[in-house]
This record gives C-alpha cells, sequence and structure tokens, in this order.
C-alpha cells in the first residue's frame, strides 16, 4: 500500500513540470535557504563541500561553465578557446568589459593569479591535485617555483595554458570552483579572512554574513550575463535543523531547505499530494558502494569480492531508504557519461554466492569487519548488508564511527569493509575520469589515499592515462567506449560492491519558478541560484 | 577574603590548565587526522604533508601544546581548520545569544522549580505532593530533543504562539528557554522541596508561629529565604550541567549559541574550535562555583570563607 501510495505521488510530481516550464521569469524577491551547518568558506580555492560549492558559484566565475541544469560545458569569462593541434596548448580570449564586485575590470593576469593562488602549497586548497596536467605543475605545487610556468597572459585579453600531457578533462577543471577568478589585490588585503569577505565576478555579492545566523546575497547589477539573475537577493540561514527547516518550508517561511527532506519525515511528505507537488526529483553524480581490501584476507580472493557483490540484495535495500535511489551495477552513476547501459552487474544469487565462497575455500564462511559513518541512513543500510552476508556465512561485525574516523581506518587500509555512505563519492565535475584517480586507480590505494579497497590495477591506470589523452572533441565516443570497459575490467575485478545510485529530492516553495532541471542542477546543489526567480 | 580569593584564582587557572591539557591530549590520539580533511580527497602525499608542517601538527605533541598554550596567553585561540576564522571570532559572536539564552533559562528553572518544591513541601505525603515529585522525575530524565521538538510542534506549529526556530525577538527567547527550564526544573524541585521541610520542622519557625505570625508570612518571610540557601551553590553547578543541554537545544531550535557551534565542530572534527569551546565552558563551570562560594556568605553570615 506505502508502495503505491508513493508511486502515487511520484506520478503528481511527474505533472509538474509541463506547469513550471510555462511560467516566464519574473525579476526581483529574495529567497530563503536553510542549512544545519555554518557555511564553511566561500573563498573558491578552498570551500569543497557541497553547500558552499554553489554559493561560490554565484560569486564567482570560471574560464568555462556549464549550461543552467546540465553538465554541458559552455564558455564562462572566456568568450572561446582554441585548442593547439597536439592538444597541449589552450588559448583563451576573455570576454570584455566584466568588472568585479569592487567595480575594477577583470583582466588574464587575474586568471594567472587565480590559477597560481590555488597551485601555491600556502593556499592549502584542497584542489590543487586537478591541476596536475599544467606545465610546471609540480615545481609550483612543491613551491619551488613561483607560480604554474604552463600559464601566461600574453596580454589583457588572453588566456594561455600549456599542459604537460593532453587531457580531455581539462575543460572540466577550468569550470571547477577551484579555477575561478579571483581579485588579487583584495586577496591579498584579506589574507585568510577573503573567504568571509569574497569578491568575485558573479550574478550574486555577499553584503552580510552574521556569524551562525545568516548570509545575505545581492544581486550583481553589473553581472556580464545581461538579464540574469532574477531574484534581487537570495538568504541562506543556518543552524537549523532539517526537521525544524521542514516545519517552516511547510509554513511557507522557507523556500527551500537545503539539507533536503528528513529521512524520517520522507515518506510522510511524499503520500501528501500538496507537498508531493513541491518536490522535484532528480538524478545525481552518487554512487553508494561497499569496499573490499583487496590487499588481506579474505578479501584478496576475488571469488570472495565476487560472492558479496552477489549476497547484497540492492532492491531490499532501496527499500530501506525509501526508495531515494537507484540499485547499482557498476561504479559510474546512470547520469554519468560513460555508464555501460547493458551491463546488469552481478546478480543477486545467495546460492551462487556461497558456491563462490567455497571455491575460494571459505566454505564455512569468516568473520570481518563493516566501517559505516553514524548518520542516519547509514547504519540501517550497513544492517541489511550484514544481514545479506550473515546468508552466505560471513559474519560482520558493524563498526558505526564519526565521519573522519571511518576516512582514517579506509586510508589507513585498516578497514575490511567500508559502506561509502555519506562520504564518497559525489562527482567534482560530469566525467568518467573522476571516478577512477583517487578511489579505483594506484594514486589513491596509498597510506591515506581514498581508494579504500587498496586496489591497484596498473594495466587499467595505463589505459584510463590513455583515454584522458584523447582530447579531440570528435573521438568523444572513442573515449567514453575506453572508460566503460575500464569499468568493466574494474567489476571483474571487483574490489568494490556497487550498491545504489542516490537520487536527489529537492522540496521548493510553491512560489519558487525555473525549470525543474535548476532545483535538481547536476552541479548546484539544493539550486541554481542565478536562475531561479519567485513568480508573484 | 583576598586571600581566599585569590587562592581560588589559583586553583580556577590550574583546573582551566588541566582542563585544557585533557582536551588536548584527547583531541592528540583521535583516530581522525584533520590534515586529509582539510587536504581534501584529491590530494597527493606531498600536499598533506605540506598543510601538515605549515599548521605544525608533524611537531611532538609537547611543543604542540606549548604554542598552543602560548598563543592563548596572547589571547589567541587559532583559526578554525574547515571554517578558516579565527576562533575567538567564532566564540564571540556566539557567546551573547548562549548567555541570553542561559539566563533566561535559569530564570525560567528556579521560577518553576523552587515553586513547585515549595509547594510539594506544603502538601508534604499528599496527592498533589506525589503529584509535583513524579512530574519532576519525569522532567529530569526526558529527553531534550524530544522536550525540544514537542514543545516546537505545539506551541510554534499548531498553535502559531511562537517563530518556530531562529533568534532576534524575545518571542524567539521563550520557548528555548521554557524547554531547558522544564528539564532543568526537577532538580530544583526536589532539593527545594526538602530544604523546605528541613526549614519548617526548625525552632525558629516554631517560634515565629508561636508569637502568632499568619502561615503565608512564616513561609515567605522566614522559611523561604532559609530554605533557598542550598539553591545557590546548585545555581553555581547547573551552569557546567547546561552546557550538554544547551547543545541539544540550540541546534532545535536554532539559537545561534556555542553549543551548536560545538556539535557542528565536533562532527567535523574542527580541533581548535573543540578546544576554544571546552575552555570556555569549564572557564563558565568554574566561574559559576566561584560566585556561588562567593554570595553563600553575603545570604548566610554562619557560613565563613577560609
Amino acid at each position: 500500500m506505502k508502495k503505491l501510495l508513493l508511486s502515487t505521488a511520484l506520478a503528481a510530481l511527474m505533472a509538474v513540470p509541463a506547469f513550471a516550464q510555462s511560467d516566464e521569469p519574473k525579476l526581483g524577491g529574495n529567497m530563503i535557504v536553510t542549512y544545519k551547518d555554518d557555511v564553511a568558506t566561500l573563498d573558491p580555492a578552498i570551500g569543497y563541500d557541497w553547500q558552499n560549492w554553489s554559493m561560490i558559484k554565484s560569486v564567482f566565475d570560471g574560464l568555462m561553465d556549464y549550461e543552467p541544469g546540465t553538465t554541458v560545458l559552455r564558455p564562462g569569462l572566456a568568450e572561446s578557446h582554441t585548442l593547439s593541434d597536439d592538444g597541449l596548448t589552450y588559448t583563451f580570449n576573455l570576454r570584455q568589459g566584466v568588472k568585479f564586485h569592487n567595480g575594477r575590470a577583470m583582466t588574464a593576469d587575474d586568471v594567472v593569479y587565480s590559477l597560481n593562488r590555488v597551485v601555491n602549497p600556502a593556499t592549502q586548497s584542497p584542489g590543487q591535485g586537478f591541476f596536475s596536467m599544467i606545465e610546471g605543475f609540480d615545481a609550483a605545487a612543491a613551491g619551488e617555483a613561483d607560480g604554474l610556468s604552463g600559464v601566461t597572459a600574453p596580454d589583457a585579453n588572453t588566456v594561455v595554458i600549456k599542459l604537460s600531457r593532453p587531457d580531455a578533462t581539462f575543460l572540466h577543471i577550468m569550470a571547477l570552483n577551484f579555477s575561478f577568478v579571483v581579485p588579487k589585490e583584495v586577496v591579498e588585503a584579506e589574507g585568510a579572512d577573503f573567504g568571509k569577505k569574497p569578491v568575485g565576478t558573479g550574478a550574486f555579492k555577499l553584503t552580510e554574513w552574521s556569524l551562525g545566523q545568516r548570509l545575505t546575497f545581492e544581486k550583481n547589477p553589473d553581472y556580464w550575463i545581461s538579464g540574469v539573475p532574477y531574484l534581487d537577493s537570495f538568504t541562506v540561514e543556518v543552524g537549523q535543523e532539517p526537521i525544524v527547516a521542514l516545519l517552516r518550508a511547510q509554513n511557507g517561511e522557507v523556500d527551500i531547505p537545503g539539507d533536503g527532506i528528513p529521512p524520517a519525515k520522507f515518506v510522510e511528505v511524499m503520500n501528501d499530494p500538496e507537498q508531493a507537488a513541491l518536490v522535484v526529483e532528480g538524478g545525481q553524480l552518487h554512487t553508494g558502494y561497499v569496499t573490499m581490501n583487496v590487499t588481506a584476507a579474505p578479501f584478496d580472493k576475488v571469488e570472495v569480492r565476487r560472492a558479496v557483490n552477489m549476497a547484497i540484495n540492492k532492491d531490499r535495500i532501496v527499500q530501506v531508504i525509501n526508495g531515494r535511489a537507484v540499485p547499482a551495477t557498476q561504479p559510474l552513476p546512470p547520469t554519468m557519461p560513460g555508464y555501460t547501459k547493458d551491463y546488469a552487474g552481478y546478480a543477486y544469487d545467495p546460492e551462487a554466492a556461497k558456491k563462490l565462497l567455497a571455491d575460494a575455500g571459505y566454505a564455512d564462511g569468516f568473520e570481518t569487519e563493516l566501517f559505516v559513518m553514524n548518520t542516519d541512513p547509514n547504519p540501517r543500510i550497513a544492517q541489511a548488508i550484514q544481514q545479506d552476508l550473515k546468508a552466505i556465512g560471513i559474519d560482520a561485525a558493524i563498526k558505526s564511527l564519526a565521519q573522519a574516523n571511518v576516512i582514517e581506518a579506509g586510508g589507513a587500509g585498516t578497514a575490511p569493509m567500508i559502506w561509502s555512505g555519506g562520504m564518497a563519492w559525489i562527482a567534482d565535475f560530469p566525467d568518467p575520469a573522476n571516478f577512477y584517480g583517487p578511489i579505483l586507480g594506484c594514486g589513491g590505494a596509498v597510506e591515506g589515499g581514498w581508494n579504500w579497497a587498496k586496489y591497484c590495477n596498473e594495466d587499467l591506470d595505463a589505459k584510463a592515462a590513455e583515454a584522458d589523452s584523447i582530447v579531440d572533441p570528435a573521438k568523444g565516443d572513442e573515449r567514453l567506449k575506453m572508460w566503460s570497459d575500464i569499468y568493466m575490467a574494474v567489476m571483474e575485478d571487483a574490489p568494490w560492491a556497487p550498491v545504489f545510485n542516490e537520487q536527489r529530492f529537492t522540496m521548493k516553495s510553491a512560489r519558487l519558478g525555473g525549470d525543474d532541471a535548476l532545483f535538481v542542477d547536476p552541479v548546484s546543489i539544493p539550486v541554481n541560484y542565478d536562475y531561479v526567480f519567485i513568480k508573484e | 577574603m583576598p586571600a581566599y580569593i585569590l587562592r581560588r584564582l589559583i586553583q580556577s587557572a590550574l583546573i582551566l590548565l588541566g582542563v585544557s591539557f585533557i582536551t588536548f591530549v584527547l583531541l592528540y590520539i583521535l583516530p581522525a587526522d584533520p590534515v586529509r580533511q582539510i587536504a581534501g580527497r584529491s590530494a597527493t602525499a606531498e600536499t598533506v604533508a605540506s598543510i601538515r608542517s605549515q599548521l605544525g601538527l608533524d611537531k611532538p605533541f609537547i611543543v604542540q601544546y606549548g604554542t598552543y598554550l602560548w598563543n592563548l596567553l596572547g589571547g589567541d585561540l587559532g583559526r578554525s581548520y574547515l571554517q578558516k576564522t579565527e576562533v575567538g571570532a567564532l566564540l564571540v559572536s556566539r557567546l551573547p545569544a548562549t548567555l541570553l539564552l542561559m539566563v533566561a533559562a535559569i530564570f525560567c528553572e528556579l521560577a518553576i522549580g523552587l515553586t513547585l518544591g515549595m509547594i510539594a513541601a506544603l502538601y508534604r505525603g499528599r496527592p498533589l505532593d506525589n503529584v509535583l515529585m513524579l512530574g519532576s522525575f519525569v522532567s529530569v530524565s526526558a529527553p531534550q530533543f524530544v522536550v525540544a521538538l514537542l514543545l516546537l510542534y505545539v506551541f510554534a506549529v499548531k498553535l502559531g504562539w511562537f517563530p518556530i526556530g531562529g533568534y532576534g525577538t524575545f518571542a524567539h527567547l521563550v520557548l528555548p528557554a521554557l524547554t531547558l527550564g522544564i528539564l532543568g526544573s526537577g532538580w530544583y524541585s526536589r532539593i527545594m522541596r526538602s530544604s523546605m521541610l528541613d526549614v519548617l520542622r526548625a525552632d525558629f519557625i516554631r517560634t515565629a508561629r508561636a508569637k502568632g505570625l499568619n502561615r503565608t508570612r512564616v513561609i515567605l518571610a522566614h522559611a523561604l529565604p532559609n530554605a533557598i540557601l542550598p539553591i545557590i551553590a546548585m545555581v553555581g553547578i547547573d551552569i557546567g550541567m547546561f552546557m550538554s543541554g544547551i547543545v541539544v537545544v540550540e541546534s532545535v531550535f536554532g539559537w545561534p549559541g556555542i553549543g551548536q557551534l560545538a556539535w557542528q565542530a565536533i562532527q567535523r572534527v574542527d580541533i581548535p574550535i573543540i578546544m576554544g569551546v571546552t575552555l570556555v565552558s569549564a572557564f563558565a563551570i568554574v566561574l559559576g562555583n566561584l560566585l556561588a562560594d562567593l554570595i553563600a556568605p553575603l545570604i548566610d553570615p554562619r557560613i565563613r570563607l577560609r
């Protein structure tokens, strides 16, 4: 019955887009978004969580950008760009007349400064590693050189970036927050406080930040894209429990509860047609998986890892979280380019799993540990996995710890199994390469790395490098096929058991307008602030 | 008296030093590396090492602790690892809210607890006494989160008398203060009841009655001031107990105080903030106890400070 009600609610929800899209954008108004946690920093070189990510996107811009609500690249501060025949030199032509919020014109030197800054070890940027394809990276990252030798500004409107190897992901990197352009004089004047007093070229400027209470962003009247943003301002209120935020949203005081609908309230909301009509569902570049440490018994045997893949009843786990996900078959989520559509993954088959275990010499099963982050719903998911494993004779003790402790155990390689929920992995940018290097490649399989399975297949690493060296857009499909093959090979080795791909459910107030895609924008969570509007 | 205060101040300083040392040790041995959190998931080993050295986290424990204390003496509580803001600024921005809530909550606690305790004592052994004492037991053992949400649901969502969470006006203060007040009042009503019963049995009350004073006068003018004495010491201790309640209540009501700050920092292992909040709480407890001890002799001249 519950399922029926839920599907009815979802059907009601599907009916919304045609209705919503018929609205013409209106100018003006203020929107309120709430969060439980404080906003950490709005410094684009440092901010690295989903909460500040989209605010930073509204305050700053990069050379490249994405079409709102999609993963399609479009020009940003660079009006156009060209690539040399060897695939190593990008020349970006900057837009004329772009101004920072302090009124100064943005120039090519600012781009050079911003890229050098993010790579400089003194900045302590978590995004430093993304720029490793740029010439001179090693010296700059080690603090031995004064900036990146590969980044130059021949004139005020041109930036030339030379790479040390061809890299198909480079333009995505230029659309990443870490590449956003900052004004040197303000950064130097504010020092470590720049993240609290950001100045960028974006659609909104920060006008108020009451620590622990709220942030107010006001429309930048000189924004270089004419006509946007539609809103006069938006306010981010912090320190509000998700359940209280939902009550306020139901009361019409809040436009978007930023932390989403609390798990305990999800079914109730979706069963109420009036409320369900305000929820937008969309895909998300996320996969939840179980890692198995391949460097130690019993998970050093591929049969054991495949057995675990076959033992987990993914459909039931999706039920445990009220259907807020779809079962996963492979590391990549379905919305990611390179996803292998016709691959069914390991079928749920406890009998076959038992046989595989017996073949590996574990006919009587074994004892192991499953690490999990201690916030709902992760412990409940771990319990479901524990029961499934028990059915084939694997006795997994659950270690439910704070996020930082699980990450530490995963990095140190002391966790035989980890349920990734709540920690990893949502893509930084929409390219299949982003699901490989740090979490499946040899580079991440080191002490402290995020490859918690410690899986290292050098052949696949070589193939990954080869795929990323294909920069010709005409050969894009060939590249995606290579990535698809790589992930299929990973599934053969089975260092992970992919479990589900989370769906996003954004609740919005009835007065908010804009295409539904904006509310489940794959690169702006919870919403693309620049393009939504107030209908009244 | 000055010698007594000086001795207590030295004691207090030593307690704070001890608290800072224990907290520092606990955070040092915690199996979670703050540098990994700062460095992010794509960081190379070199990046991690570079950040570790910039923050001085590669130094021996005693050097790190010494540096922290030295900076602390200069009023520098450090900079948050993840928010990149001065811990001092974060605390200063949140302290007024917590102090306001604390004062209002203690007022509610006393008003509710003392009244109920006094009534229970006067009706000792009768059904009303039993009901009140049962109520006090329920209030001290009720989960803060549940009570807070219940009050919020009834008085803010259903009745609409108060705003649903937030900060700024008197109306915002009522529900969080009342939650803490109701939860803490149980202790006060129990202490007040037994204290009042002791006093009512005392000789001077019998004398007052014998002199022909009416019942109300005896209770308000003679019994109450004497019964209230143990409560003063309790308020001092209560400030310490408050900290745990404040973390939950501030989170539910979106009250921007240091309890909420602490909770966020603990979840993200932001060590400088955790240290700062712990020291501020310890300071509040030490100060509360000191004030309670200093005020007691002003009310009861029989108490002498040595």
